[in-house]
């Protein structure tokens, strides 16, 4: 018999179901058990991270009052939350949790193209994650260097995680990239080439397009990063001055010479901002669906949003020196740059609109997903705005190195993108578990991190116009941040701990739920999307029983005019809604 | 053009199998092929990427052009050998019903890949040789950059070596599947790929 991927089968009985424990769960090539498997990975580790950050913001709110906590660890702290956070949690979970778990049920396919390379993706993920845990434990332990691991600093004697911690950040990094690699390639190749009869690319939800776009942008910033993580290494281990400057270090001449520090930054920051656009993409297509589901109504400009998507997405590898203006660059470079960076504000603020107005005279049922889109609008138009500032070279200057840009970036792709993932999860949780998670539960854990999280971060936009370096292990006697600072930033510290404690009501529903939660129909928001109409829930291996779908229509047919439902499934064929539709005059 | 089509069309105003019961791909080509050329583009960033880097680090002021070895024209040679035997064993399987390991097609294949690992064996006695001389990693940024680049070139060939061994095993074995000329046919297109970085990256360093 011919091989046919499995993606490609129509026949269900070819299908070879996986038998027993460990080829279903451990070594599963299944795309939704790999999502599975991403997320919570993803999710633990960024457990970490957020225990980190209490770490930081105890040291910050109250000085001189944790034994436990000096320079070295704090600096530990913060690189490693950072780093954390961006990567091994908010990449991770959007392109190999919901990526993983979406793009085959949403494009109507039986599983990615290459299983196996998808498996290896989860176990090479899995791996960089352990290697940057074992830094925690290796003399020295991890490194302190700032996530953006600038040299020469990075690898200079002095910074904590000289011995060690550097190098295991420099391979998990390497690590990662190759497993994001190996998925990605499967995204792609899955999205543009496996997706089922009638599913022209225009069809396809916002999630894919936002998710296909991160793993373009991905797969083309990682090596960005990957080329700097070798370079810096081969400086570490090998003694080159590809980035090293000639310096002094403890009192004598260092053996490097002639490195560019300036070139480093580039490296990174040519990954670094287009990776702000592969956690965000993800989530402004994941909230649009979310928002459309709930409003009962189609996403208000379907195409725009998808040249926007992509118009941030190409722009995004255009504005990378934004975040070195105080580094010193040509001012026509700076010109340049603030310029690119102000135009990407043009796509993302029509998307932001365009979520607005499908909020419009729209049917809202303010539900736990619902609520968390919707803080998420909030959230975003405040960070994206103070990005607004940030973006001109003499605003940035003198705010660059304050707290002004630790609430900026916090809110935009910290709070925004965490606020998706919740909607997400929750509004996916009844198809990966078939059941309902508990609303009540959801909603309180919505308001005690959205208000909690303001609590933390608009506070902080002040500590910044007060001139509050960031990175500061302690203030010490400042004469211009007066005394009250202080008193704010133990505030920010307990807020801080009431959202890393609400957190806890997500896990009691998530874990409750699971057994004692009601029972869910197939498609319990009324969906129109293709993974709310499998014919198991949650879906079984090979997705769709005897025969793939067909799609017959886009992702937004929400209360169209004349039709009994107030959706119709991407699935239904429809003479009867096609006459309707045109005799009046449709909703284009 | 049927790309530009459907994304500028109007989804909401159609109903219905547009393009008739047959899901259709973006692209006329296998999934396979699909992927390698998403990854020969990520492999090119990642040069590029390098590219920019020697010339920054070049313009510093305490580069030493390096003097190349012979045996790296050598390599290069076997290198070039290593991508015709590749084709001409895609030439081959065309012509052939059956690929056997005897055979022309799986012949070339082999022979193709040991050529291969020879240039890889060869480039790593450069790498001694310009220690012994020397002219180590660390003593001068033309020499660090020589040895990036070289490693980096040569970590690209060893995954395409990876998957040649194991079609090159099961070649052995006998137990080559349809999926056996498609194999053959992208691994020339890798090799060929690998091998006009390698000339570009050599005429760099040749050159600076």
């Amino acid at each position: 018999m011919a091989y046919v991927p499995l993606a490609d089968q129509d026949d269900a009985h070819a299908l070879h179901d996986p038998q027993t424990f460990v080829t279903k769960y451990i070594w599963s090539q299944d795309h939704k058990v790999i999502a599975i498997q991403y997320g919570g990975v993803a999710i633990f580790v960024g457990l970490i991270a957020l225990g980190l950050s209490i770490i930081m913001r105890l040291q910050l709110g109250f000085p001189d009052t944790f034994s436990f906590i000096d320079p070295a660890f704090y600096y530990q702290a913060v690189t490693m939350h950072g780093m954390i956070m961006v990567i091994y949690l908010l990449t991770a979970l959007f392109l190999g949790g919901f990526g993983n778990y979406l793009i085959p049920l949403m494009c109507g396919t039986r599983d990615m193209v290459f299983p196996f390379l998808n498996m290896l993706s989860f176990w090479f993920y899995l791996l960089s994650v352990l290697v940057l845990l074992a830094s925690f434990f290796i003399p020295g332990g991890p490194t302190g260097a700032g996530w953006t691991l600038y040299a020469p600093q990075s690898i200079s004697m002095g910074t904590p995680g000289y011995e060690g911690g550097i190098l295991f950040m420099l391979i998990s990094l390497g690590i990662f990239i190759v497993a994001f690699t190996m998925g990605g390639l499967n995204y792609v190749t899955t999205i543009l080439q496996a997706r089922t009869r009638g599913l022209t690319l225009m069809r396809l939800p916002l999630s894919i397009w936002g998710i296909f776009t991160a793993t373009v942008l991905g797969l083309f910033a990682f090596p960005a990063l990957l080329v700097s993580a070798i370079m810096l290494g081969f400086d570490l281990i090998l003694g080159t001055s590809f980035f090293m400057p000639a310096m002094m270090e403890l009192g004598e001449q260092s053996s490097y010479d002639g490195g560019s520090p300036i070139l480093f930054q580039h490296l990174f920051w040519f990954f670094g901002h287009p990776e702000v656009y592969i956690v965000a993409l993800p989530a402004f297509g994941l909230v649009s669906d979310v928002i459309s589901t709930h409003a009962r109504k189609n996403i208000f400009g379907y195409r725009m949003m998808v040249w926007a998507i992509i118009a941030i997405g190409g722009l995004s590898f255009m504005v990378w020196a934004h975040h070195m203006y105080v580094s010193g660059m040509n001012p026509y470079f700076g010109f340049f740059f603030a310029t690119t960076t102000l135009i990407i504000a043009v796509p993302t603020a029509l998307k932001v609109y365009n979520w607005v107005l499908t909020l419009w005279q729209g049917n809202i049922r303010l539900n736990t997903p619902m609520l968390f889109a919707i803080g998420f609008i909030f959230t975003f138009v405040h960070g994206g705005l103070t990005g607004l500032f940030l973006g001109n070279v003499i605003i940035d200057i003198p705010l660059a190195d304050t707290y002004f840009v630790v609430a900026h970036f916090h809110m935009v792709m910290g709070v925004s993108p965490v606020l998706v993932l919740f909607a997400a999860l929750y509004h996916w949780y009844p198809k990966v578990t078939g059941r309902m998670f508990n609303e009540t539960l959801g909603k309180v854990h919505f308001w005690c991190t959205f208000l909690g999280t303001y609590a933390i971060y608009l506070p902080m936009h002040y500590l910044g116009f007060l001139g509050m370096p960031r990175r500061y292990f302690e203030m010490g006697s400042t004469d211009f941040v007066p005394a009250s600072a202080q008193a704010l930033n133990a505030n920010i510290t307990l807020a801080a701990i009431f959202v890393a404690i609400a957190q806890i009501l997500f896990f009691v529903n998530v874990f409750w739920s699971l057994r004692n939660g009601e029972r869910a129909s197939g498609n319990p928001w009324g969906a129109t999307t293709l993974e709310w109409q499998t014919p198991d829930t949650p879906p079984k291996h090979g997705n769709w029983g005897e025969e793939l779908p067909s799609v017959y229509r886009w992702a937004y047919d929400y209360s169209v005019p004349g039709h009994k439902q107030d959706f119709i499934p991407q699935n239904e064929p429809g003479e009867e809604y096609e006459k309707t539709h045109h005799t009046a005059g449709g909703h284009s | 053009m049927s790309l530009y089509r459907d994304v500028t069309n109007k989804p909401w105003d159609q109903v219905g199998l547009p393009d008739g019961i047959e899901n259709k791909p973006v692209f006329a080509v296998s999934n396979e092929r699909l992927a390698l050329t998403v990854f020969m583009i990520i492999a090119s960033v990642i040069f590029s990427l390098l590219l920019v880097s020697y010339y920054i680090r070049m313009g510093i002021g305490d580069w030493v052009p390096m003097s190349i070895p012979t045996q790296v024209w050598a390599n290069t040679t076997l290198l070039i050998l290593s991508s015709v035997c590749l084709q001409s064993a895609v030439v081959f399987s065309r012509k052939q019903s059956t690929i056997s390991v005897v055979s022309r097609a799986g012949l070339s294949f082999g022979i193709g890949g040991l050529l291969a690992v020879a240039f890889v064996f060869g480039q790593y006695q450069v790498w001694g040789l310009l220690a012994e001389t020397g002219q180590g990693v660390r003593s001068n940024p033309a020499n660090s950059f020589f040895y990036l680049l070289t490693s980096v070139h040569v970590a690209h060939l060893l995954g395409g070596l990876w998957v040649w061994s194991k079609s090159a095993i099961s070649l052995i074995q006998g137990s080559t599947s349809e999926h056996f000329r498609q194999t053959i046919n992208l691994c020339a297109i890798y090799w060929h790929f690998l091998l006009v970085v390698w000339i570009g990256l050599f005429f760099v360093l040749a050159n600076t």
